[in-house]
């Protein structure tokens, strides 16, 4: 009896990998509220879906701004019903053949209700026309290839012809690696739609949302007459883990955030998602934006 | 034909090694071997001066002109001070400001491209990197002068791209022009960053494969081996396409010349 107590006690073992598994779906998680409940990735308030719905996704108690995918952000932002959306049903071809690009391409569209990482069309603002670009972090991080940039370079010239605001809400992890070069190529061919814009004496008014890094901060996103962000916003160039292994040190938290660009002068403006409408109302009309009815 | 000419088939990876071989000639001795009485300016007229990017101006074949290179070093001492041909924005910056005082002399703009990509940095970032590459890309797209622009080692990303939105677009022919190097593309997509040399196969970067794709206007022959066997004879055939394409583009009026420019990049694009 006195030998049992020596003896090795017998427990449940749990491979690594699982336990890794299961570290990974909660990272996962999608910030996609759904369901009745929704938790805040920030404070973990509870928050009840119909009030974070009425708050547009804003956390009730901390404030924290979920993410939005293109089909809320056009629901936050236009007055009800106005949107009509352009060039829905443009499609990539996969220029350089890219293996499993499609399954990429066929995922981000169920996930997402796009048909591509960014949605272009006309909507309203308490009955002002505004040519609008909403892109969707849910779509393969929102990056930008062939499709992204037509269809924005599309809406800058139709704005550029019709003498339309355009107002672009970013979200990007960047340009689209699976079509190499011709995403890079995206970066010069919507900037020079921008320029052109800009010659006609248009407004251009981009709006940063988390995240936006990459070759659309390295071209539109940085190109607004104004720029406004959504607070706590990253905003960056390069990654993150990309500088830290440059520099061999860690970055401080708010390091490429909003409130940090807004700081070191590359931000007009922090602005709130409740008053989102408002302000950039107010700037088309002080900018002399009327409507053309 | 010249033997020092014959064709090499060379992998893409081994564009990659060449392209990124220690002796590769630098912008620098482009810029001194290929133009007259160059005279470097320096900053940004903000925060300070790139030394990874050199500009000034200098005349070729008797006409004035801007130059301006991002350029590598020709050894470690070098290499360091110009921060391995990676910009910071002041670098950009300063580059910008040379072409806005070309056009308002009336001089072509002649760029010369040797870069992994813009310096991830963070300095880099706080002075606004993004901001500084988006502002070239905007500004190029308008310039009124004509802008040539010659990939002769690595182009890579953004950092690349806004010394390279032009009338005309050239590479040497081991030279490579990409979204990202190799090795960041595997590490993005795949992972592993050790997968280098398959990224290259996949990623499409040789000046065959973007001539093919109508990306850049011309290849520039190297001499056999790479340019770093004959490096007077590379600067030879960049001197060749400088001229010819000199001569066309000072023939075209500034609108026409600005809207092919336009129409240039707004063909980019693989969509049905």
């Amino acid at each position: 009896m006195l030998k049992d107590l020596f003896t090795k006690r017998q427990y449940a073992t749990v491979k690594p990998s699982v336990i890794k598994k299961s570290v990974a779906d909660a990272e996962e998680k999608p910030t996609i509220p759904s369901g009745m409940w929704t938790k805040c990735d920030k404070c973990n308030a509870v928050i009840y879906g119909e009030d974070l719905e009425n708050s547009k996704y804003v956390c009730t108690s901390c404030g924290h701004h979920f993410r939005l995918n293109a089909k809320k952000r056009v629901r936050a932002f236009f007055d009800k019903d106005t949107f009509k959306e352009f060039w829905k049903e443009l499609k990539t071809t996969n220029p350089l053949n890219f293996e499993g690009y499609e399954e990429k391409l066929k995922s981000g569209k169920s996930k997402t209700d796009s048909t591509e990482a960014v949605v272009t069309g006309v909507g309203q603002l308490n009955g002002l026309d505004v040519a609008c670009a909403i892109m969707d972090s849910f779509f393969m991080m929102g990056s930008m290839g062939t499709v992204v940039g037509e269809k924005i370079t599309r809406l800058v010239e139709y704005a550029t012809e019709n003498r339309l605001p355009v107002v672009i809400f970013t979200a990007s992890g960047g340009a689209r690696m699976q079509e190499g070069i011709f995403s890079l190529m995206q970066m010069a061919k919507v900037s020079a739609a921008l320029a052109r814009h800009d010659e006609a004496g248009l407004l251009y008014i981009s709006v940063l949302t988390d995240p936006t890094t990459g070759g659309v901060t390295a071209s539109f996103a940085m190109e607004g007459d104004i720029i406004l962000s959504e607070p706590d916003a990253l905003v960056g160039f390069a990654g993150r883990r990309v500088i830290e292994n440059t520099i061999k040190e860690s970055l401080p938290d708010d390091f490429q955030k909003a409130e940090f660009l807004l700081k070191k002068g590359f931000v007009d403006s922090i602005v709130e998602r409740k008053n989102m409408r408002a302000c950039i109302y107010k700037i088309l009309i002080l900018h002399g934006v009327r409507n053309n009815g | 034909m010249d033997k020092d000419f014959i064709k090499m088939n060379t992998t893409p990876w081994e564009n990659v090694e060449i392209a990124r071989h220690k002796d590769r000639p630098t912008g620098k001795y482009y810029i001194e071997t290929i133009f007259k009485d160059f005279i470097e300016f320096h900053g940004d007229r903000s925060f300070g001066d790139d030394k990874s990017i050199i500009g000034g101006i200098a005349s070729f074949n008797d006409i004035s002109v801007t130059v301006i290179a991002i350029t590598k070093g020709s050894n470690t001492t070098e290499n360091i001070e110009r921060n391995f041909g990676m910009p910071n924005p002041e670098g950009y910056r300063k580059a910008l400001r040379l072409m806005k005082q070309a056009e308002k002399f009336k001089r072509p703009v002649i760029c010369f491209v040797d870069t992994p990509g813009a310096f991830p940095g963070m300095g880099a970032e706080e002075r606004g990197q993004g901001q500084a590459i988006a502002n070239n890309l905007f500004e190029l797209s308008r310039l009124k002068t004509p802008i040539i622009s010659i990939i002769t080692g690595e182009g890579g990303s953004g950092g690349a791209l806004a010394l390279a939105v032009a009338d005309r677009i050239f590479m040497l022919e081991h030279s490579v022009y990409s979204i990202l190097t190799p090795e960041g593309f595997a590490s993005i997509l795949w992972k592993d960053a050790s997968r280098a040399k398959e990224a290259a196969d996949v990623m499409k970067i040789t000046a065959k494969d973007l001539k093919g794709f109508n990306i850049i206007d011309d290849v520039i022959k190297e001499p056999r081996g790479g340019a770093h066997k004959n490096p007077a004879k590379a600067a030879d055939g960049i001197r060749l396409s400088i001229l010819d394409s000199l001569k066309e583009l000072k023939e075209k009026n500034l609108d026409t010349l600005i809207n092919e420019r336009y129409n240039k990049y707004r063909q980019m694009g693989n969509f049905f």
